[in-house]
């Protein structure tokens, strides 16, 4: 199961928080996809990934991918 | 220092005034008022004011008083060191190289010069936000007019490997412009460059005195229309007085220059081992050891910036944030982002001569409960 979660117009760190609310909605080794237009999120997402041990699994415009690793 | 300065941690932005700055200024606004440009004795007493003030600064510095050029502000400095250093290099070619993490005055003149056709390339920094002397060495090129490297970063307090890139300049004929801005005053004046920049708010000067020193032989130019003030490199008069305030300034933060650092080295030290100790989820940044002694900059996870400078204002304290909502721009600090680090809940604290331990033990005291209230009013606690 994929989880997407629509952030679109929220600025950080409303995002990284509701990623940090729903990465357990998914299984470990599965993606969850956070979409969101704040230009802060292409830095905080990835930096989010690194101190909780998740994997962030990339970008495509406003939307981005983490696998969840634990 | 007076009581009111107690919870002031902006040093990095303006370090309060230092007294001997203000006893400097008070006789140069009686002696030092007249036009140094002109010829009868009011002129005259405020040339020997301003040529003692420069001479001063460029002992300080390590430069000759003829390198000096007083400009309104660093930033000036920055845009009139850069765009005039492209200018006079252009036979050489229109190639700029500048690290990510330059202050915005470098970057800004950076992109001023692509959007009229330049081409610029900027270095990347590690987490620590250091450039890889490699890696800028590699982007020098035949064509590049400049290169630019800050001695320290504003942001984060990381030293950056000067030695090692002014090397690689030297190498390629590159000249290399040098902002000192937050180091000046604060560690010792950088040995290789051939345009440097400072700026006397940050050493406890007062706010309106930026310098811009060219090595003799460096090529620059005035971008700016001809004039004679500061013989054609800055149009204007200079505010002699602010000049006269300025150098002894720094003349005394030199003085005490290694016991005061050592000093708020020792506190920063302890601020960065505390914060990370008694604040949950924050991301000490910048360099721990190879750093400014009186930076300390922190990223609080799930807390927005701007709430979190409201608070610690309420609180007395006053500190800066790179965070993207507390910024007139949208966008989060280009440092930040450049070292991939959490952007939002981002503290900045500058210390001054004024910090006591009791003033950092006070602000240490005050910053758990403040973040940890922020975080359960989002609903953050125990994510």
């Amino acid at each position: 199961m994929s989880v997407r979660l629509d952030c679109t117009g929220q600025l950080c760190p409303l995002p990284v928080l509701e990623l940090a609310r729903h990465i357990g909605d998914v299984e470990v080794g599965d993606e969850i996809v956070v979409v969101a237009d704040d230009p802060a999120a292409a830095t905080d997402i990835p930096a989010w990934c690194r101190l909780r041990g998740h994997e962030f699994a990339g970008a495509e415009g406003n939307e981005f991918a983490v696998r969840r690793l634990r | 220092m007076s009581g009111s300065l107690s919870g002031y941690f902006d040093a990095a932005t303006t370090a309060p005034l230092h007294p001997a700055a203000r006893a400097a200024l008070e006789v140069a606004l009686d002696d030092g008022w007249g036009d140094p440009r002109r010829l009868y004795g009011e002129g005259r007493r405020a040339r020997r004011l301003l040529d003692a003030a420069r001479a001063s600064i460029a002992s300080s510095l390590g430069a000759r008083p003829d390198e000096v050029t007083f400009t309104p502000s660093g930033t000036a400095a920055a845009h009139l060191g850069v765009l005039g250093a492209l200018a006079a290099g252009e036979r050489r070619g229109r190639h700029l190289v500048a690290s990510a993490v330059e202050h915005s005055a470098v970057l800004a003149a950076a992109q001023m010069h692509e959007r009229a056709g330049g081409a610029v390339d900027l270095a990347p920094v590690d987490a620590t936000g250091r450039v890889d002397p490699g890696a800028f060495a590699a982007l020098l090129r035949a064509d590049t007019a400049l290169a630019c490297l800050q001695t320290a970063n504003h942001e984060v307090g990381t030293v950056q490997p000067l030695e090692a890139v002014a090397e690689a300049c030297t190498a390629a004929g590159v000249p290399l412009l040098v902002d000192a801005a937050a180091s000046t005053g604060r560690l010792a004046p950088p040995a290789i460059w051939d345009l440097l920049v400072a700026s006397a708010r940050k050493w406890g000067g007062p706010a309106g005195i930026g310098v811009l020193a060219v090595r003799t032989g460096a090529r620059w130019r005035s971008v700016l229309p001809d004039d004679e003030g500061e013989a054609g490199r800055f149009p204007g008069g200079v505010p002699v007085p602010l000049a006269v305030a300025a150098a002894a300034a720094l003349e005394a933060v030199e003085a005490d220059r290694e016991a005061e650092a050592a000093r708020q080295s020792a506190l920063v030290d302890r601020l960065r081992a505390e914060i990370a100790d008694r604040v949950p989820d924050v991301e000490m940044l910048g360099d721990p050891v190879a750093r400014l002694p009186h930076i300390v900059a922190f990223s609080c996870l799930y807390v927005a910036g701007e709430a979190l400078m409201t608070e610690l204002d309420r609180a007395g304290f006053s500190v800066s944030s790179g965070s993207s909502c507390s910024s007139s721009a949208l966008t989060p600090s280009h440092v930040l982002v450049a070292m991939g680090a959490m952007t939002h809940g981002n503290v900045r604290l500058g210390l001054h001569a004024g910090v006591s331990e009791a003033d950092v033990t006070a602000f240490l005291d005050a910053l758990p409960p403040i973040v940890a209230a922020l975080r359960e009013r989002v609903g953050a606690s125990g994510l």
